[in-house]
């Protein structure tokens, strides 16, 4: 944290695990051996090797839990609490290292201008939480419990110290944290309502003046205090982002993990197999991460424990005698769950397709079939919403895994937006096929909307890519058939992202005002099929389904 | 478990449910479930209270063996929430799970559009047309088994990474511990005491 220095040979603290030195090899001179090697001449175990490299290890494992954790706010750029430029204004972390018997100070807390001990502290609250101003609109959960934790820590060390805590509301909910706080206010804390605007120095004392308006008494109020201590927010840890891609996790906006449920199954990823454990998935307190961690490894092991997973009948089928043997469907796969070898017919391997209907959207011939999410179901569904007044209607498709739960997620905040709209789930918005969309479009649609997860977020792998490839190509379509593409739309809604869910709706219904009589009458004819190329399906739609 | 070549027609049974007043009291559930009963191949439509609820269960359950139901639509909440419980139903009523379709009036419908109830009720509707539509062609399936490594993988090794690979360890399986720093602990680990034990984080 800049509050000492330390060697290029060092254990990262003293409890380390695994307890054992290790080379800063930003400051390390030993890959010039020339230029220094001492630690590796003293060493007797020939432990230190300068040409050490990370290595990959690949493991096969069954479940995974997500426990990347935090990143600490770092609260330079709030120019007005002066954080870097007045070295008595520190973060709530520096405060940890300060007061640690193993830290730079041994323990002895000083104020970092003239080592000397303060006796008027300040502790500003909610420092990069609950700002939206700076984009930071959340609790940090942690922050009103660590600083009465420091109050308290304080009055027990050096009982004349003068501490006062501004902050907006004290959110001390958990299990004896009341009590925790009325002993920080008998111990002569003193609580004041309101953030400080302004942080400035006495530059020959360093002393702090904060200025703040006390929101309990309406008055403007100077503070002079030795040091003050800026209670930073948390966030979710930089590296989730990568992480998110490879394990196909949504976010909130925030940025925290979305879970499956955020009541029922609130350890549970999306992705079957995956759980979460800390603050990745939200602002939590050590107590809370230890007890969701408990939670998630519960979950893991009953997967582990069964040993075996049953896979949703939703798979891929290849019909053998109507297969072309063209192999498009293996090229569009992304598990490779599709052989083919040119001039033979197709074949799925079941266990490897997850079933997100690239292929069944993609196979011209109506050899595919995806078990639950047929041609026959899917385009039922379509002409059935739009029977009856379809000129009313905003026509749409979602996938399951973020469109339609962000319309669930926009369901759950009761945010509301026009009941014009009818949306059928997919499981991929791959699966939508070009068949589908000109169903609607000849059943009298106004607008048709095609919505799925974000690009680098898709839950099969890329199969997205597959639903912008034929989205562009219906655009071309419907524009030399000469009905407006725009009436078609794609949009890309996350499992988290309930307004934006509403607000394409609201923009979708807008659209379908715009959309003429005429204009849906055109489209009906212009996009009726041709019936030399394909007589079997016609044949196949018009036959009645049966029971058997 | 009936299996469907034994029977030769379609048989619909449409299940709206009221959840309370989430759903009736932004729609008009009366009148889907008796628009449900006028769509093709339904043969009967229930309304209930709570459909989840055993009662809501057991009507369907009951439904199945009274009318002969071969397929079942339950009209009430999202099917990500549900979707397991009514399967289970309609296979403890003797129906192969795939064979039951859900129509989301909830998330998707009363909980989006209160104070339209006109427009809410014609949403309703086509929902359930839809679910209906779509029951028609739905075909018995059975479900894959394959096995699961049994390792586990954790990532991250703060507090909550660290006691998620212990409990793991605990019960019995391999875990493998990723952290990227050179110890582990976390932000725990940098802290000096913490609440509310005031003790050492270490």
């Amino acid at each position: 944290m800049g509050l000492s220095s330390r060697r290029a040979v060092y254990i990262p603290f003293p409890q380390a695990v695994p307890c054992s030195y290790i080379l800063n090899m930003d400051d390390c001179l030993g890959i010039n051996p020339i230029a220094c090697g001492k630690c590796a001449e003293v060493c007797e175990k020939d432990a230190i090797n300068y040409d050490d490299q990370g290595e990959v290890v690949t493991r096969d494992v069954g479940a995974i839990i997500v426990a990347t954790g935090l990143d600490v706010y770092d609260p330079t750029e709030m120019d007005e609490y002066g954080y870097t430029r007045f070295e008595n204004v520190i973060t709530s972390m520096e405060f940890e290292r300060l007061i640690c018997a193993g830290g730079p100070t041994d323990g002895h807390f000083v104020r970092p201008s003239d080592q000397e001990r303060p006796k008027r502290i300040g502790f500003i609250q909610c420092v990069g939480s609950r700002n939206p101003k700076i984009g930071r609109p959340y609790c940090s959960n942690i922050c009103c419990m660590n600083t009465i934790k420091d109050t308290l820590l304080l009055a027990d060390h050096y009982p004349d110290t003068q501490n006062s805590v501004f902050y907006q509301d004290i959110r001390a909910s958990g299990k004896s944290f009341e009590d925790m706080f009325q002993r920080s206010k008998e111990a002569g804390t003193r609580y004041i309502r309101g953030l400080p605007g302004d942080i400035d120095e006495d530059p020959k004392t360093r002393h702090l003046i904060v200025t703040v308006e006390n929101t309990t008494s309406g008055k403007l109020e100077r503070h002079e205090l030795d040091m003050v201590v800026l209670s930073v927010g948390v966030q979710p840890s930089a590296d989730r982002d990568k992480l998110a891609s490879m394990l196909t996790l949504s976010k909130t906006s925030d940025g925290f993990f979305m879970e499956s449920h955020p009541k029922l199954k609130p350890v549970d990823a999306p992705t079957r197999g995956v759980y979460f454990a800390g603050f990745c998935e939200s602002p939590k307190d050590i107590k809370d991460s230890v007890c969701q961690a408990g939670a998630a490894s519960s979950r893991a092991g009953a997967l582990l424990n069964a040993g075996e997973i049953k896979i949703e009948a939703i798979t891929s089928v290849i019909d053998g005698e109507a297969c072309s043997k063209c192999g498009l469907c293996a090229k569009v796969c992304p598990y490779g769950a599709i052989t083919w070898q040119k001039g033979e017919v197709a074949a799925v391997v079941e266990a490897a397709c997850a079933g997100c209907g690239a292929c069944g959207a993609t196979c011209t011939f109506g050899a595919i079939t995806m078990r639950h999410f047929t041609d026959d179901q899917l385009i039922a569904q379509v002409r059935a919403i739009l029977a009856e007044k379809p000129e009313d209607k905003v026509f749409g498709f979602a996938c399951n895994w973020c469109s339609y739960a962000g319309g669930d997620m926009a369901g759950i905040s009761r945010i509301q937006y026009p009941s014009t709209n009818r949306v059928i789930r997919t499981m991929c918005s791959a699966r939508v096929s070009e068949e589908m969309v000109l169903e609607a479009f000849r059943c009298g649609a106004p607008v048709v909307l095609v919505s799925g997860c974000h690009y680098a977020d898709c839950h099969y792998i890329d199969a997205n890519r597959q639903t912008v490839k034929r989205v562009q190509k219906l655009w071309n379509k419907l524009e030399k058939a000469g009905v407006r593409p725009e009436r078609l739309q794609l949009e890309w809604i996350s499992a988290a992202e309930g307004q934006k869910f509403a607000k394409v709706m609201r923009q979708m219904e807008e659209l379908r005002q715009t959309v003429t009589a005429d204009e849906i009458a055109h489209a009906r004819e212009a996009l009726k099929p041709k019936p030399k190329k394909k007589p079997k399906t016609k044949e196949k739609e018009e036959t009645a389904p049966t029971a058997s | 478990m009936a299996t469907l070549d034994t029977v030769d027609e379609l048989r619909i049974g449409v299940f709206v449910c009221d959840c309370g007043l989430n759903i009736a009291g932004a729609l008009d559930c009366g009148a889907v479930t008796e628009y449900a009963e006028t769509l093709p191949d339904v043969v009967c439509a229930v309304r209930n209270k709570y459909t989840c609820a055993d009662p809501g269960q057991n009507e369907i359950k009951d439904a199945v063996r009274e009318h002969k139901l071969n397929r079942v639509v339950v009209a009430s909440c999202t099917p990500r929430q549900h979707e397991p419980t009514f399967r289970q139903c309609v296979l403890d009523a003797g129906l192969n799970p795939y064979l039951m379709e859900m129509a989301n009036l909830r998330e998707h419908c009363s909980w989006v559009h209160p104070g339209d109830w006109e427009g809410a009720t014609a949403k309703a509707k086509d929902l359930v047309a839809s679910a209906v539509a779509r029951a028609r062609f739905l075909q018995e399936q059975e479900e894959l088994a394959v096995p699961v490594t049994r390792r586990a993988l954790v990532i991250g090794g703060g507090i909550a990474g660290i006691e998620a690979a212990l409990e793991l360890a605990d019960q019995g399986h391999e875990v493998t511990l990723v952290e990227k720093q050179a110890s582990i602990g976390g932000i725990m680990a940098q802290l000096d005491k913490t609440y509310p034990t005031m003790d050492c984080s270490i």
